[in-house]
């Protein structure tokens, strides 16, 4: 059934929502395998530089946004990895779904940055029309 | 070797062409902007961008990045332009270069480490209103059709990317509002009023300037505060380029490229430059990766120049102002209102102090140097903060010590102790105390002494071994 599930995260509550439900599909079958992926998004690189001492606070801060789902799949027993990427949230979410065989997108209806959305049209908006597999939104 | 030069240049051909091509487009705007904010004709900066992104291309040590003519060491040279003239700027450009390579063999990259974020907040805020202010005068109180332009201009920049990625905004605008205003009658100025372009190549020259002391002494303060703040966006720029590409780079050979760009530089007519973090994260977000996209934007700017120059002259000037206020917008890191309500009360005055001291000197190397100042000031104060408890014992009194012993806060240290008593048994406590220099070594002796003057006996416990060690050293007392 779905073996290979993408979770695409970027620590807002609705993202937490849609890890529950991808915990869901994924307890439906044996073998089934949860892949976390995350996007270090580039408009946000020269900010959180700009706030963070050091590469490694930098890079505990993108860490800490996945400890929560980390520990979520841990708690079901669910085969999972993660996976960290630069780049368009958007963007980069559907080239990797698309690249790898995946059997579901699973993602959360609206991120962190509600602002911003107003004005470009969601990721997830983006996820949906663009990519190969089926996608859920979770909301 | 061959490898490594392979991976640098050419792992990513197309898309460094690309990206170089982008980026060289949104150059020209900018280095005649900075040109001009520095008094300068366009050709100082256009050249400076050639020249510095091309060498640089070869000599810096975060393949990926741009290094041009900038605002942040634009607005340095203003005053120097003023008073001296061009070739005084030409000079220290030369002698900035020098300073950026010594710096670099001395590896002072490390250093530039100690410098808190509250002041590279402020660096960055006070660039981008500094940059806004050099606008004002291009825009404000000229023609009413100077306004229209400007918001004209903006709107294109932010609206058409919604529909259309791949061509620059502002390339648009400047097309569009160029071939506008050339075919209209408008009262607008441009970029031709306020100088020249010459379509060739730049020359190799030395600069006029009569070699003595007293031109070193003219061109020196400029050189240093050029050096450190072009190294200081440098190295900002490297860390995000580092982190959006997820690679490291070489920080050190960065700073002696940036030296030998600007000394090169300044023999052939162009200003002082630096990395630029506006361009660096367009050029990364276009797909340009390594060294040949920086070697392509700096020579496709070049190339043009050439062709195009007698076009160029013809961009209405409040195009570019409306450029330069999407280049403010970019910068000013706009996270800064949540920063300054969450952030340490220290952390959130030394990077107002910054932003203050910056735009009223105009100069963002003093704004730096208070920032580094100030909060040096706040940890001393912070860290100086010593406690000491008295409590009575078994015919004993016992000072309980707690913080950092050192040459800021002894006076309190020692404002605790009474001397009055006399034939007791005092104990001074130093279990979660640190005893760092000779006035904290001097201010132990001093109540030792004055105890024991009343004939009183003193007895030090808890010393951790390197207070120990700098007790035994410098004490007058043998405390073993």
């Amino acid at each position: 059934m779905y073996n290979h599930i993408l979770l695409a995260v970027d620590g807002s509550d609705n993202s937490l929502r849609a890890a529950d439900e991808a915990i869901k599909i994924a307890s439906l079958s044996e073998g089934s395998m949860i892949e976390i992926i995350y996007i270090v998004d580039f408009d946000k690189v020269k900010a959180d530089v700009l706030h963070s001492d050091s590469k490694s606070e930098l890079d505990y801060s993108r860490r800490k946004h996945l400890i929560p789902f980390e520990e979520k799949m841990k708690a079901h027993n669910i085969n999972f990895k993660t996976t960290v990427f630069n780049g368009y949230p958007g963007q980069k979410i559907v080239e990797y779904a698309n690249e790898q065989v995946v059997d579901m997108l699973v993602i959360g209806s609206r991120g962190l940055n509600t602002f911003q959305e107003m004005f470009v049209g969601s990721v997830s908006h983006k996820v949906f029309k663009r990519a190969n597999c089926p996608v859920l939104i979770v909301k | 070797m061959v490898s490594k030069i392979k991976l640098e240049w050419f792992s990513n051909i197309r898309g460094d062409i690309l990206s170089g091509i982008v980026v060289a487009l949104a150059l020209i705007p900018e280095a005649i902007a900075f040109s001009i904010i520095a008094g300068v004709d366009p050709m100082v900066g256009l050249y400076a961008s050639f020249l510095i992104a091309v060498i640089i291309a070869f000599a810096g040590g975060r393949p990926g990045m741009i290094s041009a003519a900038t605002g942040a060491m634009a607005l340095l040279m203003a005053p120097l332009v003023r008073e001296h003239g061009l070739d005084y700027l030409l000079a220290a450009t030369i002698l900035t270069g020098v300073i950026q390579v010594i710096f670099g063999v001395f590896k002072v990259a490390r250093v530039m480490k100690f410098i808190p974020r509250a002041v590279m907040i402020g660096f960055v805020n006070a660039l981008a209103i500094l940059i806004f202010m050099a606008q004002v005068p291009h825009f404000i109180g000229i023609s009413n059709m100077t306004y229209v332009f400007v918001a004209v201009t903006l709107a294109i920049i932010y609206i058409f990317p919604r529909f259309i990625k791949s061509i620059p905004a502002p390339l648009v605008a400047i097309v569009v509002l160029s071939a506008i205003a050339m075919f209209s009658n408008f009262e607008l100025r441009t970029v031709g009023d306020l100088g020249l372009i010459t379509r060739t190549l730049p020359e190799f020259f030395i600069p006029n300037v009569p070699f003595n002391l007293e031109t070193l002494a003219i061109i020196f303060p400029f050189s240093i505060a050029l050096a450190i703040v072009g190294l200081l966006e440098t190295l900002l720029t490297s860390t995000i380029i580092d982190d959006m590409t997820d690679t490291d780079s070489d920080k050190n050979r960065e700073s002696r490229g940036q030296g030998i760009a600007n000394f090169i530089t300044g023999f052939f007519g162009g200003m002082a430059g630096c990395a630029m973090i506006g361009q660096s994260v367009i050029n990364v977000k276009s797909g340009g990766r390594g060294r040949l996209s920086t070697f392509v934007a700096g020579a496709f700017l070049m190339f043009l120049i050439i062709v195009l120059g007698d076009l160029v002259i013809q961009i209405p000037m409040p195009v570019l102002v409306g450029i330069m206020i999407m280049v403010c917008i970019g910068t000013f890191d706009w996270g800064s209102f949540k920063y300054l309500v969450k952030a340490p009360r220290a952390d959130a005055i030394v990077m107002l102090v910054t932003v203050v001291v910056v735009v009223a000197t105009s100069d963002l190397s003093k704004g730096v140097i208070a920032g580094v100042l100030l909060s040096s000031i706040f940890f001393v104060a912070k860290i100086s903060k010593i406690k000491v408890t008295k409590t009575f014992e078994d015919s004993k009194t016992i000072f309980e010590v707690e913080g950092q012993l050192f040459f800021a806060s002894v006076e309190d240290f020692l404002a605790v102790f009474d001397y009055s008593v006399s034939n007791e048994h005092i104990v001074i406590d130093f279990s979660s105390a640190h005893i760092w220099d000779d006035s904290a070594v001097g201010a132990v002796d001093s109540v030792v002494m004055k105890y024991k003057d009343n004939n009183n006996t003193v007895e030090l416990v808890g010393l951790n071994k390197s207070s120990k060690k700098i007790v035994n050293q410098l004490a007058m007392y043998d405390f073993n």
